[in-house]
């Protein structure tokens, strides 16, 4: 039995954002090319968008 | 089948990295390496990291025999004047030194403050940075080293100056000391080096020369400072653009620029601690990190390119050229990804 991966495109750097079984609403990914923290916003059509990141911050 | 290759000048630091690269590439024996100071000496002598690794002892440079591929290691202004004689024992010579990497006298004066003494073999050269050149490497006869600040500086802009996206840029370039050489100076002197943040040169770095040919005469400037670290480079890059970009359009440009090139990876990553290229992980390695970013205030594009300098920026390059101009594999010998941690 073949599984067919699901794609989406990364909102920071249009890389396919590659799931092997139905993603969730509300599931979180990461894009392979430029690490950013990806939420699933909506099945139909699949949607991604950044989640918020932690800056680096060495408290200067 | 097996090249045969030999290096002139090779108890310095390049010579010794090429010597390295060369013992553990799959095509290639060694077969003679000079050294007038060190003649019969064991080349770990110069390089102890190769000791068990070869029982090759320096020769003097009068005792070289023809070979397939002659790499010449010299310091700069050497390898010039004595072209022709090295040509005629290989049929392909790369030069790690200065002298042939820009293609005209004219460039050569005004970068090198000197006339170049065979300025005719200036236009046979092709510029050793298979990422620029590559097209014209197979079948060549003379190919030239690369500077490593240079390559840096040319890997971060490349994809925006094929663009047209850079009105100018200015570099910020911080090296390791292996790049003044074996040769001990006033700034190589440990009390003096170590510990260092020291500017060395604010502008007008003659590696820009290279950066002109290579991208096209735009207005690039760099500022190259001496750091704490004895391998790599980091070039930051400053860049006004000729128009608005927005991340995704840089990743296209950088995407498109690099997708077919081995060693060039790309590493602009929204978090963790490894978002932006760091020569530390580069070490021993022929990889050129490069990432970018943008500033969304000013428009300001970040360009940054880690190399290990005398890898990627020197004997590296020098072999993944002769792999191109023999038609090898252009990774054989070349694939060691770096240490972590290092």
């Amino acid at each position: 039995m073949s599984t067919a991966t699901i794609e989406a495109v990364c909102p920071e750097c249009d890389a396919a954002v590659r799931f092997d079984r139905s993603p969730l609403n509300g599931q979180v990914a990461r894009c392979a090319d430029c690490g950013a923290e990806l939420e699933v916003t909506s099945l139909s059509p699949l949607t991604l968008e950044l989640a918020p990141e932690v800056e680096e911050d060495w408290g200067e | 089948m097996t090249v045969r290759a030999s290096i002139v000048g090779g108890s310095g630091y390049t010579g010794g990295e090429l010597l390295r690269l060369l013992l553990g590439h799959p095509g290639v024996e060694v077969a003679q390496v000079t050294s007038r100071a060190l003649a019969t000496q064991p080349v770990h002598r110069s390089h102890p990291n190769l000791r068990g690794h070869t029982e090759l002892a320096f020769v003097n440079p009068q005792e070289m025999a023809p070979c397939d591929v002659l790499f010449l290691c010299m310091p700069h202004g050497k390898a010039a004047g004595d072209i022709g004689r090295w040509m005629e024992l290989a049929p392909l010579v790369i030069d790690l030194s200065a002298d042939f990497r820009l293609n005209d006298g004219e460039r050569y004066q005004r970068w090198y403050g000197e006339t170049h003494p065979n300025p005719g073999a200036l236009a046979e050269a092709v510029y050793g940075l298979p990422e620029v050149s590559r097209q014209r490497l197979p079948g060549s006869r003379l190919v030239s080293g690369v500077g490593c600040n240079a390559t840096a500086m040319t890997l971060a802009l490349l994809p925006l100056a094929r663009a047209g996206l850079i009105r100018r840029a200015i570099c910020d370039v911080k090296v390791g000391s292996s790049e003044a050489g074996a040769e001990p100076s006033a700034g190589s002197h440990h009390p003096v080096r170590a510990r260092t943040a020291r500017t060395y040169s604010a502008s007008g770095h003659r590696h820009l020369g290279e950066v002109a040919q290579s991208l096209g005469d735009l207005d690039v400037d760099a500022t190259v400072t001496a750091i704490d670290m004895v391998r790599g480079v980091l070039c930051t890059t400053h860049v006004e653009p000729t128009r608005p970009v927005e991340m995704k359009e840089l990743w296209k440009l950088y995407r498109g620029a690099y997708a077919d090139e081995p060693f060039v990876r790309l590493v602009a990553d929204r978090s963790g601690p490894n978002r932006f290229p760091d020569p530390r992980v580069l070490v021993g390695s022929n990889h050129a990190d490069v990432g970018f970013a943008v500033d969304e205030r000013s428009g300001r594009i970040i360009a940054l390119c880690a190399i290990d300098n005398l890898v990627k920026g020197a004997a590296g390059s020098a072999v993944q050229s002769m792999n191109v101009a023999l038609g090898r594999n252009e990774t054989e010998g070349l694939w060691f990804p770096g240490l972590h941690p290092a």
